[in-house]
């Protein structure tokens, strides 16, 4: 690791990767599908559920339409980058590792004045739900940090503790940068320096027009009910799989059509056309998704199960 | 006698639990030592983010012996008997003792109960209060089943006297008790063992941990203001976000920044929304312009280069808020001065309840009502009507929508920006108020208007669905709302009947309700069965009809009554409002049997008055002669099965006294009928008070029931007259003690 201040944001990022690899975390990769947040990745919803120990890092790139701003605005994007760490039980010290993740990335707390200010967490499409704080690093939130306490309707058992960093914001802030198009995205001594801007600056104005103006509402209104009825159709399967006489539950082909629909919901009302009344109904039918899934992963191994049919139904 | 220290040490707690949390702990351990037999002599709790501290001073050692004596069944009781003696005392057989009593021989058990030690006390008592503490949201971590605010990390509980210390034997889900504590997070993280309560107390300031949250908060607050008035500045007063920021911080160190010149000429009450919600900032006035230009940050450390980094980094995250605030403040401009015409098409789609329509419907009524309430309070309708029509049109600004709470702030401002009067843009602050018992009512007629207006037309809608509070729960704050009507009626002096007012609000509600088939099923019965053959017919065209209808029929006296409860719910708060200005509830309730009491600003006028006279001596001894009349009539009547109502002839008057009432009861009376006509009733009650004299020397020289017959009938007749005389001004019959 290096010394001293990064000078760009992928170096906050290695060093929050080496940070956390050094730490135990396995350090996996984005999951392949538009999120909304990082803990929509399986390594978080799925994985916070059930009695099997767990420990991991990784970038999520998420996806937000209702917040693009054609790349004007200096703080607000449609996609940027979380930074996610979920370690299950959670470990006693981990507010000590967290406040070690950001000496790793320059911040000195002689100089800095370092928050932990109330701030429960609920998303009411994974139904999940989870107490800890806002971090402040001199009024300015660079960290959510959570201790789940439920995830699909499921009492987490071990409860898992989450770290969520929001990297654009937390690298300007650790960068000195007002303007996000104007952080240095590879090192500025780079043969080619490239900014974030020059990276993002035409996504972000593309997907703008396109997630207010132009998405084809009637096909995304189609694509959620077909997500949604390919989630359901799935788990509806029996468990043991007749060509391998395996016992497959396929959740996470299931927990996939989840997200997706969770993703079209969020187009849906980027494009302005779900009312107060019926966004809850839409949030309703994903989370009913979310807690299939959650049902479906603790009859899993991976998700604590054992094989004895009375422990699962616990 | 042993000083006892607990520090429960955690991850940061919540700041807005930290208070009650205090109480909790303080209340259930000494609640608990003092159950098991200790005695103490002070407790004090403390808190910081990351602690709840306990001291309690001078417990006893130990809780005393007990001996306790129980008599059983009879020696030769049947088996059964002693068998349950035993399992109730938990004792054998052999140690009872056989002894002689009235019936004969029968067993007492001796149940001795040796006083235990403080320390095994304490360990059980904390304990308890660890597994059991009243957290308003608690939680689990790692993988244990323990529940706290956040995770519990150590237990400090130490026992200390002249001869030292001794730690209390005690561990909560693998948590074991000691001495040992730590200090600020980052200015002295190490651990550090303590002998006591003040050895405590001293080490934990030199590890930068101010303990008693009292003294951060005044620290702050004398920082603060002093460096306020260094640069000629005044700070804005904030009780409650100092509590707050007292409990955010173990070392308070006061940093005062500037704000960026661009955005100054935001209205001040939106630099400093935006500074207290978002940052938990203090304002910073210029006493001269009225204009918030710098910030108060509170940082919770010292640091080398006194805090410009932190007060750098807090600039930053401020601007950028105050950006956002700005493009608000701008794009709210722009709607406003264009007329906002967009807000109003807004409400239209805003639900405001899904009984009573939406923004735009509600508005409607408010619109009007106060129309029909303007001449009452002295305002021009057209003005009044016009005010209630842009008075919410700023729910749907950008900047209400961010910050709530400046409802009706924003709307001044952008009434004023859309070029409007300035008694119609004030209405859009003031006709929310008042705002809590402690607020300022309007005062201008356009604004006490819109005020009513909304305020009824809430009750009455949420009283035609039958949405009333119930205990603690008034989720559409409507005793709010009733306090509101009360002291803006009282406030301005105003005179409105609300009887018929309330019916008719109600009546109107009900057309809606039952033209859009929304009444709500648990009214079903009363409401829409009685007029079913009516409603049978195309009834949703015939409004005026149903109207009529309601009006007429009231549907079997539903409204009518609903208007009654409204008004007595109305009334209810007039009491409790005005027993905090020390009128009495009885003397409210002598004034509510008299005509009228629906005009609340009457009501407490003769409230008032009746008040002023039952202080004096006379008015209090007029209340007992009063009820002396009146109970040895009520029995008389009773008795005789007959009413005494028949005027009283002065001819039969036998005693000077006698004949001296009759006059007192006349110059009363003369006096009284007037002075009611003029709602002078001060001299009414006046009148009423020179009674008492005439009534005393009455029954001290006249013996009522008299053998007299013609001469008891004549005074029973006279007593009628003191009844009805007084009962002219005011029920006395209400006015309890004496």
């Amino acid at each position: 690791m290096s010394d001293g201040k990064p000078r760009s944001f992928q170096e906050i990022i290695l060093r929050l990767q080496d940070y956390w690899a050094a730490k135990g975390c396995a350090i996996l990769q984005p999951y392949d599908m538009e999120v909304g947040a990082g803990t929509f990745h399986p390594a978080t919803t799925l994985r916070a559920l059930g009695s099997r120990p767990w420990a991991a890092a990784y970038v999520q790139p998420s996806r937000r339409p209702t917040d693009g701003r054609y790349g004007e605005n200096p703080n607000r994007l449609q996609h940027y980058y979380q930074y996610q760490v979920l370690i299950k039980p959670s470990p006693p010290d981990l507010q000590e590792l967290y406040l070690g993740s950001l000496a790793a990335i320059g911040i000195d707390f002689d100089y800095h004045d370092i928050r932990f200010v109330e701030d429960d967490w609920e998303s009411p499409t994974l139904g999940a739900w989870g107490l800890g704080w806002e971090v402040w690093c001199d009024g300015m939130e660079v960290s959510q940090f959570t201790y789940f306490q439920q995830v699909g309707g499921h009492d987490c058992r071990p409860v898992s503790g989450e770290l969520t960093y929001g990297l654009e914001r937390l690298a300007m802030y650790v960068l000195g940068i007002d303007h996000v198009m104007d952080m240095p995205f590879n090192d500025p001594d780079a043969p080619i320096p490239l900014k974030y801007g020059d990276v993002f600056r035409q996504t972000e104005e593309e997907y703008s027009r396109w997630n207010f103006d132009v998405a084809d509402t009637g096909k995304l209104l189609h694509f959620f009910e077909a997500a949604e009825a390919e989630c359901v159709r799935i788990l509806d399967h029996p468990q043991v799989d007749p060509r391998s006489g395996k016992r497959i539950i396929m959740v996470h082909p299931a927990y996939d059509q989840c997200i997706k629909a969770s993703h079209f919901f969020n187009l849906l009302d980027a494009r302005g056309v779900i009312s107060v009344t019926e966004r809850q109904a839409y949030i309703g039918r994903v989370r009913a998704l979310a807690k299939r899934c959650a049902d479906a992963f603790v009859e899993t191994n991976a998700g604590g199960w054992t094989g004895d049919a009375s422990a699962a139904a616990e | 006698m042993p000083d006892l220290l607990i520090e429960l040490f955690s991850e940061e707690i919540p700041a807005r639990m930290q208070a009650d949390a205090r109480e909790a702990l303080k209340r259930r351990v000494t609640d608990g030592l003092v159950e098991a037999g200790l005695t103490y002599a002070a407790a004090r709790a403390w808190s910081t983010p990351r602690r709840l501290v306990l001291a309690v001073e001078g417990l006893t050692g130990r809780s005393p012996d007990l001996r306790e004596e129980r008599k059983g069944p009879r020696v030769d009781a049947p088996e059964q008997a002693l068998e349950g003696f035993l399992r109730s005392t938990g004792l054998t057989k052999d140690q009872l003792q056989a002894r002689d009593d009235k019936k004969g021989q029968v067993w007492i058990a001796i149940l001795e109960k040796p006083g235990r030690p403080a320390a095994d006390i304490v360990a059980e008592v904390l304990e308890a209060t660890i597994r059991n503490f009243p957290w308003p949201k608690s939680m689990r971590w790692g993988a244990g089943s323990l529940r706290w605010v956040r995770p519990l990390q150590s237990i400090l509980c130490l026992l200390s006297d002249e001869a030292g210390a001794e730690i209390v034997p005690l561990e909560v889900d693998g948590i074991r008790a000691g001495d040992v504590t730590r200090g600020h997070r980052f200015m002295a993280p190490a651990p550090f063992r303590v002998s006591g309560v003040e050895d405590y107390q001293a080490k934990l300031k030199r590890a930068f941990v101010m303990l008693d949250q009292d003294e951060r908060a005044a620290h702050i607050w004398h920082e603060a203001t002093n460096a306020a008035f260094a640069q000629g500045l005044e700070l804005v007063e904030d009780r409650g976000l100092l509590a707050e920021v007292a409990g955010l911080v173990e070392w308070p160190v006061v940093l005062m920044g500037a704000i960026r010149e661009d955005f100054l000429s935001l209205p001040p009450e939106v630099l400093q929304t935006s500074m207290k919600e978002h940052q938990k900032f203090f304002s910073v006035r210029d006493p001269g312009t009225g204009r918030i230009v710098r910030f108060v940050t509170v940082a919770n450390r010292e640091t080398p280069d006194n805090g410009e980094t932190i007060l750098h980094g807090n600039g930053k995250v401020l601007a950028a808020r105050l950006s956002d605030a700005a493009f608000f403040w701008g794009n709210d401009l722009a709607v406003a001065r264009a007329g906002m015409a967009d807000w109003r098409a807004g409400l239209e789609q805003v639900t405001f309840h899904g009984k009573l329509g939406s923004q735009a419907d509600r508005i409607a009524r408010i619109e009007a009502l106060a129309r029909e309430i303007a001449p009452l309070v002295g305002a021009d309708a057209d003005q009044a009507a016009q005010a209630a029509r842009v008075a919410k049109l700023d729910l749907q600004s950008a900047m209400v929508g961010e910050f709530p709470e400046l409802q009706g702030i924003m709307g001044r401002y952008y009434a004023e920006a859309a070029g409007l009067p300035p008694q119609i843009a004030a209405a859009c602050e003031m006709h929310y108020k008042p705002l809590g018992p402690s607020d300022a009512v309007p005062t201008e007629p356009v604004s006490v208007a819109v005020a009513l207006a909304d305020k009824i037309d809430t009750l009455t809608g949420f009283w035609a669905i039958d949405e009333k509070p119930t205990g603690s729960k008034d989720p559409f704050a409507l005793r709010r709302a009733a306090l509101g009507v009360t002291r803006v009626l009282l406030g301005n002096g105003s005179r409105i009947s609300l009887k018929d007012l309330l019916f008719e609000q109600l009546v109107a509600k009900y057309v809606t309700l039952l033209s859009e088939r929304k009444v709500p099923g648990s009214l079903q019965d009363e409401i829409v069965f009685p007029l079913t053959s009516f409603l049978s017919d195309d009834w949703s065209k015939k409004g005026v009809d149903l109207r009529n209808r309601l009006m007429e029929d009231d549907a079997r006296g539903l409204i009518g009554s609903k208007a009654k409860d409204l008004l007595s719910f109305l009334h209810d708060r007039l009491k409790v409002h005005l027993r905090e200005q020390g009128i009495r509830h009885d003397v409210i309730d002598a004034c509510l049997a008299m005509p009228n009491s629906d005009d609340l600003t009457l009501l407490v006028r003769r409230a008032e008055a009746l008040n002023d006279v039952l202080g004096t001596e006379d008015g209090e001894n007029l209340v007992q002669g009063f009820r002396r009349a009146n109970n040895i009539l009520t029995q008389a009547e009773a008795k005789d099965g007959v009413e005494y109502s028949f005027g009283a002839d002065p001819k039969f008057a036998e005693d000077p006294a006698e004949t001296a009432l009759f006059a007192a009861l006349d110059a009363a009376e003369a006096a009284i009928g007037p002075a009611m006509q003029q709602e002078d009733f001060a001299a009414a009650m006046a009148a009423m008070a020179a009674l008492r004299g005439p009534i005393d020397a009455f029954f001290e020289a006249v013996q009522i029931n008299a053998d007299n017959p013609i001469l008891r009938r004549n005074r029973l007749n006279l007593l009628h007259r003191i009844r009805a005389t007084c009962r002219a001004v005011a029920d006395l019959t209400r006015i309890e003690g004496a």
